[in-house]
């Protein structure tokens, strides 16, 4: 029976959770295509990840090395060449992450699999395979098939799917495949980590975040909505662009690259709602968005939504609140 | 040091109304801005800084229809030395592989000691163009890199992970790196600058001379065919708050109120 590959993704000790969802979503299309799901893990000392990996999946592809005790795209991609010409795998499912980035496209482009990217579905219809993903961050939906081959590959979007154990542990077999790598990878060798710096201000214990993006417009506009977030009792948060300009510390950054957080209140204020922001953000109590295009996706996250220019809005609703508070005698 | 930098044309969607086209296969393009893509604006800046320290030169390039021009106008404008576009009405409906494979046909007979793409386009936001030519060159490389230094003919670069670690590699030279944004700040087009651009030249090259076949460009040379476009369902649904900035302030305060957060 043909397998479905998930390449398992770990680092610094741990599975990293969009193994699961790749592999919960494995098991569902195994079942349609008549494919059995495949966890393959790759690493230095890893035989306990292979023994967890066996409960979600029907086999695990164990590959250890020296060489692979760091995540390196060149080396992964021997390996996994030498995995799929082997097996032959109907499917690959890599995570569209930091990793999955270095290594996928460049895997299929060197064994010519056809490869779609950041996928959020992915389905076997009749003879074809076909994917969703997004364009123009998230404004539009595509649903797009891949080339007909005998092999595919794509990376997927965390949080895509939701990770879910198997009723009963699947018990795979664990298979010790020896590792192909038989030289020093010399073209590229991994260093080190580099830590981000020690923050001042950690928005991940805040109650309430005041979000500012792109729709700030200036650096000069900030005092006002920092204002906003001290009358609220918070703290000022922000998108990506607005930590690339210089304009707030990486450690306000919310998003995949960022911090996760999940305050009671969240407000947006001119953020767009790309997937990498929403991911740090989605799970708040309670959000309201400002934002003046009415079609941004952040609103399809929000409780509350408010189209309106938010330089409108901000003052007044730190007047009111102050005033609120003044009368309670709180101020 | 002679730098090859990949810029694709794309139009401004934040702030856009978008509406798909009549082929229900992609959007109505007019009345939309366009420019350089967001991450490419970053790579040119980082390869005119290269060449500003080390000397060598910067050549843009792009695969895009005549429009395009105006955003290797605007490399050119910004300090690099050559454009180069590469369009032919076969290349329509080429996805990130063929658009690689169209790059890869002139890039190889070009002398560079690096490329330097955007870690993705903001329109497809694919991430695949770069580490696809740099297979087919047969190069090493490295994704999503914040910090490039150079130390005996290796570079070593700080790539992005997850949740604001980074991880440092040391790669041999030639390179192509994908660069994230944030690694610089991107420098304003000067008057000299587009003056000077004017008179640069624009090399055009269709096809037939790049070498290649039908079949390996366009819908034929694709990974991904689309097959419709659609306004994604909201995961949610969002309750507007309607009326003036003083109504509208009155109703959060009334919602942050009655949850007790004020
Ligand atoms: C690998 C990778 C990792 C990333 N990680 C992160 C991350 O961790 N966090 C993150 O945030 N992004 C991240 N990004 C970037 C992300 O893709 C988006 O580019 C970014 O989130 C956009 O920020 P924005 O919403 O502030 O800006 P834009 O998308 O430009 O949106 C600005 C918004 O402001 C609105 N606006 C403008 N003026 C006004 C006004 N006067 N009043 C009201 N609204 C107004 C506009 O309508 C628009 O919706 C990452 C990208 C990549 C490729």
């Amino acid at each position: 029976m043909a397998e479905i590959f998930v390449l398992a993704e770990h680092r610094q000790g741990q599975l990293r959770d969009i193994t699961f969802e790749m592999l919960t979503k494995a098991r569902e299309l195994a079942e349609k295509a008549n494919a059995e799901p495949a966890a393959v893990i790759l690493g230095k000392n890893v035989k306990d990840y292979a023994k967890n990996l066996a409960d979600y999946a029907k086999k695990v592809l164990l590959v250890e090395d020296e060489k692979l005790e760091n995540f390196n795209s060149e080396a992964y991609q021997k390996v996994l060449s030498h995995l799929i010409k082997d097996y032959k795998p109907l499917l690959t499912i890599i995570g569209h992450t930091s990793y999955g980035v270095e290594l996928a496209p460049r895997l299929a482009a060197a064994l010519n699999i056809p490869l779609a990217t950041d996928c959020i579905d992915l389905a076997f219809e009749g003879e074809a395979f076909t994917i969703t993903r997004q364009m123009y961050s998230g404004k539009v939906n595509v649903k797009a098939a891949l080339r007909k081959s005998e092999s595919y590959m794509v990376t997927v979007r965390q949080a895509a799917f939701q990770a879910q154990k198997p009723p009963t542990p699947l018990n795979g077999q664990i298979v010790e495949v020896p590792s192909p790598l038989t030289e020093e990878i010399v073209t590229k060798r991994f260093l080190e980590y580099v830590l981000p710096p020690p923050g001042g201000v950690d928005i991940t214990a805040a109650e309430v975040l005041v979000g500012i993006g792109r729709g700030i417009k200036d650096q000069s506009n900030i005092p006002m909505v920092e204002e906003l977030a001290k009358t609220l009792g918070g703290v000022l948060a922000c998108s990506r662009p607005i930590v690339d300009k210089g304009w707030l510390p990486s450690d306000r950054q919310v998003g995949t690259s960022g911090k996760t957080v999940k305050p009671k209140l969240y407000i947006a204020l001119g953020i767009s709602g790309a997937f990498q922001h929403v991911l740090g953000m989605k799970n708040s109590d309670l959000i309201i968005a400002v934002n003046k295009d009415p079609k941004a996706p952040i609103f399809s996250f929000s409780d509350y939504g408010v189209v309106e220019d938010l330089f409108k809005v901000v003052p007044v609703l730190k007047n009111k609140i102050s005033d609120l508070k003044a009368q309670k005698g709180i101020a | 040091m002679d730098i090859i930098v990949c810029v694709k044309h794309v139009p401004e969607t934040a702030e856009a109304e978008l509406k798909i086209d009549a082929t229900g296969k992609g959007i109505e393009k007019a009345g939309l801005v366009f420019d350089i893509n967001e991450w490419d604006d970053y790579a040119l800046e980082e390869a005119v800084r290269m060449k500003e320290k080390f000397g060598g030169t910067v050549t843009a390039i792009t695969v895009g229809p005549e429009d395009s021009e105006s955003t290797l106008r605007k490399c050119l404008a910004r300090g690099a030395d050559k454009a180069i576009r590469l369009t032919d009405p076969k290349f329509a409906s080429s996805d990130a592989y063929a658009t690689a494979k169209i790059l890869h046909s002139v890039i190889k007979n070009l002398h560079f000691d690096l490329i330097l793409t955007g870690a993705q386009a903001g329109d497809d936001g694919s991430a695949v163009v770069g580490p696809v030519l740099a297979e087919l060159l047969g190069i090493p490389h490295a994704t999503m890199v914040k910090k490039i230094e150079f130390t005996n003919g290796k570079a070593i670069v700080n790539r992005e992970l997850e949740g604001g670690l980074e991880e440092r590699l040391e790669v041999k030279l030639p390179a192509l790196f994908t660069v994230q944004t944030g690694i610089n700040e991107p420098r304003y087009v000067s008057i000299m600058g587009i003056r000077k651009a004017m008179q640069k030249e624009v090399k055009v090259m269709g096809l037939a001379d790049i070498g290649l076949s039908e079949n390996d460009v366009g819908e034929a040379g694709s990974w991904l065919r689309i097959e419709k476009l659609y306004v994604p369902p909201v995961e949610k649904q969002t309750e507007f708050l309607k009326g003036s900035p003083d109504e509208i302030a009155t109703k959060i305060v009334e919602i942050l109120k009655s949850r007790g957060l004020i």
